[in-house]
């Protein structure tokens, strides 16, 4: 059993900490978190599925052609429901305009696709038991993801730009970065970002339009406690939750595992509402 | 002798004559409401049920979402709970079954309980955070609801309560629901129209300042969470009545949408607005039958309309009154004398006293050992250059910090550090250096909120509307007109004050915070942006207030305002005391002089 729950708990907490990590490539560059991000992850399961099993192409197109389209919603996400309420953030209305192209994109999946979970392709037919490439594939992914981040914020000049931006918006245009491009392009990152965890855990999860509003809670819980924009305590978080998760659905069962993540959510945020690893509040007065 | 006796029955028809076209629409919606069985259908009894029932719910969450600002976005939750509470009472499959009636005041018991359990992670989380925990809590019910099989019936359901004649046809249904509906919408624009529902506005647009007039953050919510939870569980008691059987599937995220979105739809800080938008949304997919599939998408695309395009909602369309046009070149001429007949006297004889305050940011020492005296009846001067501590200080004696070092006291207290909702009871009030003003609400609003803590009712007699809350109402109302007659604003008092100049946002924070009867008052940089004309009359006004006995500490960089009429003041500089004394003394000082004053 043990070997289960890490197989499992691992391969859901790699997930969650990719839905994590989508958040927070949105948030670095925009200071906006959005509802889009669990429906990103689950478009890359539905939209692998349907590019793979349904039109049959090979898996590398479907795979690239999933993350084009998935960088394509998270531009649209940027100029439908981020840019035009940047302008005054301190009322909070991304949280209702990312709500309701949440609501667009999971209703469009439900109608269109169809509301019943639907298979996901073998993408490439190793392991089986607990080994099976289901439960590492998502693990891999999630490593691979790291060291193409940590590459393009270290020795890149856009990834620095990125960094630059999220340090200091202000300081950074008055450099001359092109912030509201480096914010589109932002907005692509992590919609791939987005598709790769859905891609990746399409096996696990399925291609079903539910998951959207599961992963932006599951993906989300990662964030709140490791602080808003710290990818390291997103990556950290998930795969703790991952764990806590399957080990609460091994010992006591499904119903109460979603009661003990809800609850460890709460208990922590009122504990530490910046997070376990983020920074105090700024001046109130 | 005739104007006399005439005088008070033109004011209670005036009194009518100002309420009526706001209650107008409501009534015409009861009207409607209850002509309905007569011109239509069973099928329309069905529609207008749900409507009410929603209503119910949405009335409190309406408190929640437009008025405290909480984006709860999970409320279907709470419907599902009571449903299920009253379902399981009546069916007696817990306990030995209730009655119908019975079971929905336990069923309204259980849902305020559940309401603020839901509720306390706004106490420390905004916005996202808040919305997400809601989410959550959704999912986790609809969870329990389909595992827990022995009481709720798992996925097969449960049937819902019945009730006994005349409620159980069609219409008789109808005719409670409508009725549960007006005496929700009766309690919500009660508490709307309290302090209380004014004070919900200030923690939502101008917490800080809602603080500094003695607003409990944790009690409002609280009350609040409990009133919506307790309606949300009584509207889903009538919804399981409705349905006749339950199962978890009856309750999807979809509902929470709609009651969310009907709430942004009315606008914020309204109640005819989130009514209209209740039934606009319970409507809408019938009429566009072919559409019921996508009635979610219609939602979202209503939403997002919403959003970008009108954000104040219907209400703000239906804001007549607001687009006329104020008169330009507005002078505010206040009327100091007016002071005696509103302001009771400060009792005088404390002395608010700073020893040897120390303040750290980081490693720098904002505040390092400073000393000061403001006696009551006297106006002390705080200047200095700027990043020299002056805003500090304030922020310390009004408890947004806590200082690290040296005590503070108020006449023989001890003034805690920190816990700035402590400091309006003590008769400290302030201004801010940045007008901290809630331009939603009216400019008498404004002004009332200063006097929240100096009101009687509770919230269940505010609820009510009990006699004690109409006796706050008036004795708020008339003191805040009074006090904007004494700042020369009375002319503007029903304007919303986000269309007011800055200068005049000023004044209205000097009038809010005269609401206290303050002991002591704190005026930060209070001249900043107003002409010359307007400093002097400024001056003239702080003046009346300290013959008032209330003692002023104010922060200026006008150093003509400060030498004119101060009695004492203190010169800082990089958080240290530079020089101290009488406005004489100070105007010579050779170290002001040249490191502050110039010259």
């Amino acid at each position: 059993m043990l070997a289960s729950i890490l197989a499992s708990g691992l391969a859901a907490g790699a997930i969650y900490a990719l839905v994590g990590v989508t958040y927070n490539t949105m948030f670095s560059t925009s200071r906006v978190m959005s509802f889009t991000s669990g429906q990103l992850a689950m478009l890359g399961g539905v939209f692998g599925s349907m590019f793979v099993l349904k039109l049959g192409l090979p898996i590398i197109v479907g795979l690239l052609l999933t993350l084009l389209g998935c960088a394509l919603i998270g531009v649209v996400t940027e100029l439908v429901a981020v840019r035009p309420v940047l302008k005054n953030l301190d009322q909070h209305l991304y949280v209702l305009s990312t709500l309701a192209l949440a609501l667009l994109i999971q209703q469009v999946v439900a109608i269109e696709w169809g509301t019943e979970p639907q298979p996901f392709p073998r993408l490439l037919g190793w392991g089986s038991g607990v080994w099976d490439e289901k439960f590492w594939l998502p693990v891999a992914t999630c490593a691979l993801v790291i060291l193409g981040l940590e590459y393009l914020y270290r020795r890149t000049l856009v990834g620095r730009a990125f960094l630059a931006i999220a340090e200091d918006n202000f300081a950074a245009r008055a450099l001359g970065l092109p912030e509201r491009n480096l914010r589109i392009a932002s907005y692509a990152l992590a919609g791939i970002i987005g598709g790769i965890a859905g891609f990746s855990g399409g096996e696990l999860l399925l291609a079903f339009f539910a998951n959207g509003a599961l992963l932006n809670f599951y993906g989300f819980v990662p964030v709140a406690l490791g602080g808003l924009g710290n990818n390291r305590g997103a990556i950290i978080g998930g795969i703790a939750l991952g764990l806590f998760q399957q080990a609460a659905n091994f010992l006591v069962g499904g119903i109460f595992s979603s009661v003990a993540v809800f609850t460890l959510f709460i208990v922590v945020l009122l504990a530490a509402p910046q997070g376990l690893f983020g920074s105090s509040t700024a001046r109130r007065v | 002798m005739t104007a006399l006796t005439t005088s008070p029955a033109r004011g209670a028809t005036g009194a009518w004559r100002a309420v009526l076209p706001q209650l107008a629409p409501f009534i015409g919606i009861f009207a409607v409401a209850m002509l309905l069985p007569f011109v239509s259908n069973d099928y329309w009894a069905l529609i207008g049920t749900r409507a009410a029932i929603y209503w119910v719910l949405v009335s409190g969450l309406n408190l929640v979402v437009g008025f405290a600002g909480h984006l709860a976005i999970g409320y279907v939750a709470l419907l599902t709970l009571g449903a299920y509470t009253t379902s399981v009472l009546v069916a007696g499959n817990v306990l030995p079954p209730l009655p119908v009636f019975a079971a929905l005041p336990v069923a309204g018991c259980v849902g305020a309980v559940f309401g603020v359990i839901v509720g306390l992670p706004a106490l420390r989380l905004r916005t996202f955070y808040f919305a997400m925990s809601t989410l959550g809590f959704a999912t986790i019910v609809t969870q329990i609801a389909l595992a827990w099989q022995s009481v709720t019936g798992g996925g097969v359901g449960i049937a819902g309560p019945e009730f006994a004649a005349p409620f159980n046809t069609a219409w008789g249904f109808y005719y409670l629901c409508i009725a549960f509906a007006a005496v929700a919408t009766w309690m919500s624009a009660n508490i709307a129209h309290s302090r209380y529902g004014r004070a919900l506005i200030a923690l939502r647009d101008a917490e800080v300042a809602a603080e500094a007039t003695g607003i409990s953050k944790p009690k409002m919510l609280i009350s609040i969470f409990l009133l919506a939870g307790g309606l949300a569980a009584i509207a889903g008691g009538l919804f399981a009545s409705l349905q006749t059987y339950i199962t978890p599937d009856a309750f999807t995220f979809d509902l929470s949408v709609l009651f969310f979105i009907a709430i942004l739809i009315g606008g914020r800080g309204s109640i005819l607005g989130p009514l209209l938008g209740t039934i606009i949304l319970t409507i809408l997919p019938e009429i566009a039958a072919p559409l019921a599939a996508w009635s979610t998408f219609l939602y979202a695309v209503l939403l997002l309309v919403i959003v970008l395009a009108i954000p104040g909602g219907i209400a703000a369309l239906l804001d007549f009154r607001n687009r006329r046009p104020l008169a330009s070149h507005r002078a505010i001429v206040p009327r100091p004398a007016a002071l005696a007949d509103i302001v009771r006297k400060s009792a005088g004889g404390r002395t608010l006293t700073l020893r040897g305050i120390a303040l750290n940011f980081g490693n720098v020492r904002a505040i390092d050992g400073l000393d000061l005296d403001v006696l009551p009846g006297r106006i002390h001067g705080l200047i200095g250059p700027n990043g020299s501590g002056k805003t500090t200080t304030l922020n310390v004696i009004s408890g947004y910090y806590a200082s690290k070092g040296g005590t503070m006291r108020l006449g023989e207290d001890a003034l805690p550090p920190g816990m700035p909702a402590v400091r309006a009871a003590r008769g400290i009030a302030r201004t801010f250096q940045t007008p901290r003003v809630i331009g939603e609400a009216s400019v008498l609003q404004n002004v009332m909120i200063g006097g929240t803590i100096e009101g009687q009712a509770s919230f269940v007699e505010a609820l009510l509307s009990l006699p004690r809350h109409h006796r706050d109402e008036r004795m708020l109302a008339t003191k805040a007109r009074g006090l904007l007659g004494v700042v020369g604003l009375e002319t503007l008092a029903d304007v919303r004050a986000d269309r007011l100049q800055h200068s005049e946002l000023r004044f209205i924070e000097i009038a809010r915070a005269l609401m206290l009867d303050p002991d002591f008052l704190l005026l930060d940089e209070p001249a900043a942006g107003l002409s010359g004309d307007e400093i002097e009359r400024l001056a003239a006004l702080i003046r009346a207030i300290s013959r008032r006995g209330t003692g002023v500490l104010l922060v200026e960089h006008h150093a003509d305002l400060i030498f004119d009429i101060c009695d004492e003041i203190t010169v800082l500089n990089l958080g240290r005391i530079l020089a101290a004394g009488t406005a004489a003394e100070i105007r010579t000082h050779k170290e002001v002089v040249s490191a502050y004053l110039g010259g």
